[in-house]
């Protein structure tokens, strides 16, 4: 996204290249243009501009993709691991 | 104006759920069988903005039932989402009204919508169109296909600015707790000028991170939104200083204040990320692992000199 870049790294998306049909399906779900296709095949051009929506692993009709998504902010993280632990959150706030 | 004040109001968190259009399959203008099927949220707010988007136009919307919640808030949740689609797709009986099988989808709805399990369960194959709902007429009359812009994301100072009240509304209670703790406090140890500055600090610091460094995000130097925070709070405390009289302070509530305040701001801008289109629950995970642990640590050592200071001064 121009002007705005977050942490380099981190972004946990893999392709599996070898399961790839090139529909091309990931290129058009992905907001950010991390996908690329060459000689009919997709490939991660850009990880680190991944913000693991996690749309195109779902719309990946052949399941080569895999994300971690989910919640990306620090209260429903912390909620999160709350309830791993199965601490009583303090409740509240967050977009639920 | 009725609109917009509503629309406003539903910003801030009131009476959000009367902003809800009866999920179902609408039609906009006098559209043939042939005319192609959007597909949209049933919050008020994206309703209203594609409806104005397709003025003119004849097309078939179909709204989905995600609760009041925009397209991607609902695709996270999973409510835009595959299982919906499908039941939505089938009780309006759309396969019957039009004779084509493709559904129109916003780009931001893929994170909720398995496009292939769409296309077995119904028949209708699905083509995400674009991000923002004013590009679909351009992108009707472009033969239906996305231009690169269509696919780019933005987070402009107004997308960012309508983030905020919200953001706000969220905090208040907890707002309430903290700052009505702190005061009482802060009451008993150094009387009622010492509260209100204390509060207020509280206040400032939790403005700055929930406002104001969101409002000037790309300006602040840094990629890690706890670093960003920090250094808002820690202009933040530099003016709460100048303003507050903080020269007569003692030094331990002096450096106190330089440490909690940035830490609350931190905290509250880190939380923004859930609000962006661009911040990965990885790199959030990461910058909580090691930005926890030092914000809750400038804490302690800001709550220690304040206490060390009371016995000492």
């Amino acid at each position: 996204m121009k002007g705005f870049r977050y942490l380099s790294n981190v972004a946990t998306l893999e392709l599996d290249q070898k399961r790839c049909v090139g529909c091309g399906r990931c290129l058009e779900v992905c907001p950010h243009q991390v996908f690329a296709l060459e000689a009919k095949l997709a490939r991660i051009v850009d990880r680190d501009a991944c913000m693991e929506c996690g749309a195109c692993a779902g719309n990946c009709p052949v399941r080569a993709i895999t994300v971690d998504s989910g919640v990306g902010c620090a209260t429903g993280l912390i909620n999160e691991w709350l309830r791993e632990k199965k601490i009583p959150g303090v409740g509240g706030g967050g977009c639920g | 104006m009725a609109d917009h004040l509503g629309a406003c109001m539903a910003r801030w968190g009131i009476n959000r759920m009367d902003f809800l259009v009866p999920p179902g399959l609408y039609a906009i203008g006098a559209p043939t069988p042939e005319a192609p099927v959007l597909v949209t949220a049933n919050y008020q707010m994206t309703y209203d903005l594609v409806r104005r988007a397709l003025a003119g136009r004849n097309v078939w919307l179909l709204v989905l039932e995600t609760f009041g919640i925009n397209v991607w808030c609902a695709a996270g949740k999973g409510t835009f989402g595959t299982t919906e689609l499908v039941r939505r797709v089938a009780e309006s009986g759309l396969a019957k009204v039009v004779q084509h099988r493709r559904l129109t989808l916003p780009i931001l709805g893929a994170p909720g919508v398995a496009a292939h399990e769409v296309q077995k369960a119904t028949d209708f194959s699905i083509t995400y169109a674009t991000i923002r709902a004013e590009d679909i007429p351009e992108y009707l009359d472009n033969g239906e296909r996305t231009t690169p812009a269509m696919r780019e994301l933005s987070f402009t100072l107004y997308e960012r600015l309508v983030l905020v009240p919200v953001e706000i509304v969220l905090v208040l209670k907890t707002l309430l707790v903290l700052g009505g703790g702190l005061y009482l406090v802060a009451l008993l140890a150094g009387g009622s000028g010492a509260a209100l500055t204390t509060v207020l600090g509280y206040l400032g610091a939790v403005f700055t991170g929930i406002a104001v460094a969101p409002v000037l995000l790309p300006f602040i130097p840094g990629r890690s939104f706890a670093v960003k925070g920090a250094l808002a709070g820690i202009a933040f405390s530099a003016v709460f200083f100048a303003l507050a009289g903080g020269a007569l302070w003692s030094w331990p509530v002096q450096a106190a204040s330089f440490l909690a305040f940035p830490a609350v701001s931190s905290f509250y801008t880190l939380n923004f990320t859930g609000c962006t289109t661009f911040t990965s629950r990885s790199g959030v995970k990461k910058e909580m692992r090691l930005g926890l642990p030092v914000l809750g640590g400038a804490l302690l050592v800001s709550l220690l000199l304040v206490l060390a200071g009371a016995l000492v001064y």
